[in-house]
């Protein structure tokens, strides 16, 4: 397994979550806003809030995240974990050109050392043209920026993505090219996937497995194809309900 | 009989930034009609809105109201528009003020107090009638969203222009709301101008779509014959592109 989470609690707003994913496996952690979701995949990477406190364990790779010091965890992200945010705006420098930010996981960590040429090939397995290496964030479209910030979180072919909301700030068209994106960098490398989401058709569309989270607790887990189409618990039952705009 | 809105050859530029913003557009809104309008970002959908509300001026074309003219005219004389159009934005947080009470946002419409009416509001949005006495922080995003729709409702429109009304809630809440309005729409026989770039939600509570692309009206036409049958290529990637929840489970129930 490559991340093992077992009762994982955050002050009380996440209480007894568990689950795992395996190697190369994709399952999305599905719920409103306020279920908890953000909470879960923050204590993963080790940055929730300082007021906040994560209980219980998390192992990527057979290793304890939890309590590991700050200095550590910072060896694993960007390298052995990495993670894409809603807001591509906010998750880059503005001040920084795009060829140089997206090496910068391979600089920190230390894995190439011809970064010019890392940032042009980063670039390009993203689909963005060799010239953007030169170009600020602002120059770019909502869906570029995105691309880049998804190049700088497979640099170093982490074991672990987690991906919260990374399309829910972008059109539709360009969500589509952007799952497909994910779908295919992380299917060859045979990167683990953690996928947030509130969008249904989006976790049908992306992953294998699904979690279901209800008030800081996952009340409904399985194969996505048994939960979108056999929900068990009422609130899942809720969601699809409410999620098949196209039923009336 | 006339339109309630008719929009005609309607430009505008900003051109400090070269930006093309509305190429061309026209189109009529018959009164009781669910008009729909769908793009992407930089379509020229919020651009249009401000332009209907007349919150800002065309560089060419027309926007009439019951025959009055809405374009070129001055604030002042745009009374019979501000009672008559009301508009429903995507952030209820950023529309409401937070230091003012529910029962003051929903009467400040009315340029005056009264209670009876404020209640009659809350009573129709499905809102408790304490919800009048607290601030808008106290609320989850849908009945912020609920609060915004008493708001636009208090002055007794024949229009309301919902933009993107729903897109910063909640799937759970978002039929709700959309639900809401279609209820309050045929209740209040209002007509409603819908803006959205969801094709889901456009397609559920209207009947008549304008899909906008750069500035243009690429198609226009009742609602089930332009996700059925549609004729402009732009429409037909929008629509594979949307993601749908019924054609993602398709596909996996193959897979299997």
């Amino acid at each position: 397994m490559t991340l093992v989470v077992e009762d994982l609690g955050v002050s009380d707003l996440v209480r007894d979550v568990l689950f795992e994913v395996g190697k190369g496996e994709r399952v999305g952690l599905i719920g409103e806003s306020g279920s908890g979701k953000s909470l879960t995949a923050l204590s993963i990477m080790g940055l929730l809030p300082d007021e906040l406190r994560a209980s219980g364990s998390v192992k990527l790779n057979g290793r304890e995240l939890l309590g590991e010091s700050e200095r550590e965890l910072s060896r694993l992200r960007g390298n052995e974990m990495s993670m894409v945010f809603q807001e591509p705006m906010t998750a880059l420098n503005p001040a920084m050109r795009v060829g140089r930010q997206v090496a910068e996981p391979m600089s920190i960590h230390g894995t190439r050392r011809d970064h010019k040429a890392a940032a042009a090939e980063l670039l390009d397995s993203v689909g963005l043209p060799s010239d953007a290496v030169r170009a600020y964030p602002h120059q770019l479209s909502g869906g570029q920026r995105q691309r880049v910030v998804l190049a700088m979180a497979l640099a170093n072919d982490p074991a672990l993505l987690i991906c919260d909301e990374p399309t829910t700030a972008l059109d539709v068209t360009v969500q589509a090219r952007i799952l497909d994106l994910i779908l295919s960098s992380t299917r060859q490398r045979e990167t683990s996937l953690l996928f947030i989401t509130h969008d249904l058709a989006v976790v049908a569309s992306v992953c294998e497995r699904v979690l279901v989270m209800l008030d800081g607790e996952i009340v409904e887990a399985g194969s996505t194809l048994d939960v979108l189409t056999a929900p068990k618990h009422e609130y899942t039952q809720r969601l699809l309900k409410a999620s098949d705009l196209e039923a009336s | 009989m006339s339109s309630l809105i008719e929009v005609r050859d309607l430009e505008r530029r900003y051109s400090r930034r070269d930006v093309h913003a509305l190429r061309g557009v026209s189109f009529d809104v018959e009164p009781g009609q669910r008009f729909g309008i769908v793009g992407e970002s930089g379509s020229g959908k919020s651009t249009l809105v401000r332009l209907l509300a007349g919150l800002d001026q065309p560089t060419s074309g027309s926007i009439t109201f019951r025959g009055q003219r809405v374009d070129g005219v001055p604030e002042r004389k745009l009374k019979f528009l501000r009672s008559e159009l009301q508009i429903v934005f995507q952030d209820p947080m950023g529309s409401l003020d937070p230091r003012m009470r529910v029962r003051d946002i929903i009467g400040e419409p009315l340029g005056r107090v009264d209670r009876g009416r404020v209640a009659e509001l809350l009573d129709a949005v499905g809102l408790p009638a304490d919800a009048a006495d607290r601030y808008p922080h106290q609320f989850s995003g849908g009945q912020r969203q609920r609060i915004s729709i008493a708001r636009a409702l208090a002055p007794r429109p024949s229009v309301l222009v919902a933009d993107e009304p729903v897109s910063a809630l909640d799937v759970s809440v978002r039929a709700q709301i959309l639900d809401l309005l279609a209820d309050l729409v045929d209740r209040f026989e209002l007509t409603m101008v819908f803006v959205s770039h969801d094709l889901g939600v456009v397609r559920h509570v209207c009947d008549t779509v304008a899909v906008m692309r750069r500035g243009e009206i690429v198609e226009l036409g009742a609602v089930d014959q332009v996700y059925d049958q549609p004729a402009h290529e732009y429409t037909r990637e929008l629509i594979a592109a949307a993601p749908s929840l019924r054609a993602a489970l398709a596909k996996l129930t193959e897979g299997t």
